[in-house]
């Protein structure tokens, strides 16, 4: 996905948010994008459910379900997660702060 | 076989490479990650138009396989290192088609991309060439190898290892959450299988969990020791990292590789499909 576009505007033709659960966001190093980050989406109990590789503009993207989520990235620049909740299908939007 | 018989790590990739006789070959589930970066000296295979048939849905027969290494200036006596993106999933159902086709002298690299990027070794665009070589294969070793007809007898008789994420083990979902869930199969799992994901055997960083670890986790996990083994996934990847611990690093001794996996088996008419967390 290197050089992808910002995710939000790239999903692939087909996706339904009104069914599908979509996780997207970015991964930023003192507010500056982070391309080549590994994120990893775990569930609810910690276990890790995917990784994807961010892009060069920090984006990184989930088809998941609706549920409690943490997203972690591994990078050159350091290590972060947040926690989200998708409360149901559509684009669920968050940003990953490493250090 | 032992973990260095299977495995070299980031350093002793580091020290050989340019070795005669040792080929780093990438492959990634993103079949674009070579071009924009790989280990020096690294030839890439492309698991989507070189790894498998290009007509059926099937792997390599031995004639492809043969041109392929040939073409990749892959001799039968050189140690092959695989290596790749996504914790070396495809570098690993490589590994299991190497073996398949007996090539004796091939390793994974432990931690694969990952471990190699996180510790910023270096990379290069340089195009590498290799004179081609030629090639020749083993017959398939079935032994590792586990086809439709085989899981459906091994339900409540062998070790069935789903090695999925717990979501596509209950069937919840179809596919892995980076990918568009498809809607081709049914969900659910083998009956009597276990659910092992396959990201419990591995580390943050991609490399492989120690021996003592991954002996408790399958242990834990109620799989039985003394029982042949099958493991799947989906389309046969991940469940080739799960074949690689189970039978190259634990030494168990009957493990097959389904590598139809779910996208078969979901697609099958009238076989037991079994619903929610199996516990």
């Amino acid at each position: 996905m290197c050089g992808a576009p910002d995710q939000d505007t790239l999903l692939p033709a087909g996706t339904d948010l009104t069914k599908e659960t979509v996780l997207t966001g970015k991964v930023l190093a003192g507010g500056l994008p982070v391309g080549g980050a590994f994120v990893r989406l775990l569930d609810s109990t910690g276990e890790f459910t995917a990784e994807v590789v961010s892009s060069a503009s920090g984006d990184f993207r989930f088809f998941a379900r609706p549920g409690s989520w943490t997203v972690r990235a591994l990078s050159r620049s350091g290590n972060g997660e947040t926690a989200l909740t998708a409360d149901g299908p559509g684009l669920h939007k968050t940003e990953i702060a490493v250090a | 076989m032992s973990r260095q018989d299977v495995l070299v790590s980031v350093d002793w990739a580091e020290k050989n490479l340019g070795t005669d006789g040792i080929v780093f070959l990438e492959v990634d589930e993103d079949t674009t990650a070579y071009d924009g970066g790989h280990i020096p000296g690294a030839v890439k295979a492309n698991w989507t138009t070189e790894l498998r048939d290009p007509v059926r849905r099937d792997v390599l027969d031995k004639a492809g396989f043969e041109a392929l290494l040939s073409s990749k200036g892959i001799s039968n006596d050189d140690t092959v290192v695989l290596y790749g993106g996504n914790n070396n999933w495809f570098a690993a159902y490589a590994y299991w088609q190497f073996k398949l086709y007996g090539h004796e002298n091939v390793k994974l690299l432990d931690g694969g991309r990952k471990k190699w990027e996180l510790d910023g070794r270096a990379l290069t665009t340089d195009v590498v060439e290799r004179p081609a070589t030629t090639y020749t294969a083993k017959d398939a070793d079935n032994s590792i190898r586990a086809f439709r007809d085989e899981v459906v007898d091994a339900i409540n008789t062998k070790n069935l290892v789903d090695v999925r994420s717990p979501d596509e083990f209950s069937g919840k979902i179809l596919a892995p959450a980076h990918l568009p869930q498809e809607q081709s199969q049914r969900p659910g799992h083998v009956p009597s299988a276990i659910n092992v994901p396959w990201s419990k055997a591995a580390n943050e960083d991609g490399t492989f969990k120690s021996d003592e670890e991954l002996a408790e986790l399958y242990g834990e996990a109620g799989l039985d020791g003394s029982k042949s083994t099958i493991a799947y996934c989906r389309i046969g990847e991940r469940s080739s990292h799960t074949w690689v611990v189970l039978r190259e690093l634990l030494g168990h001794g009957d493990v097959k590789n389904y590598d139809g996996s779910w996208v078969e088996y979901g697609s099958l008419v009238g076989v037991p499909i079994e619903l929610g967390d199996g516990r």
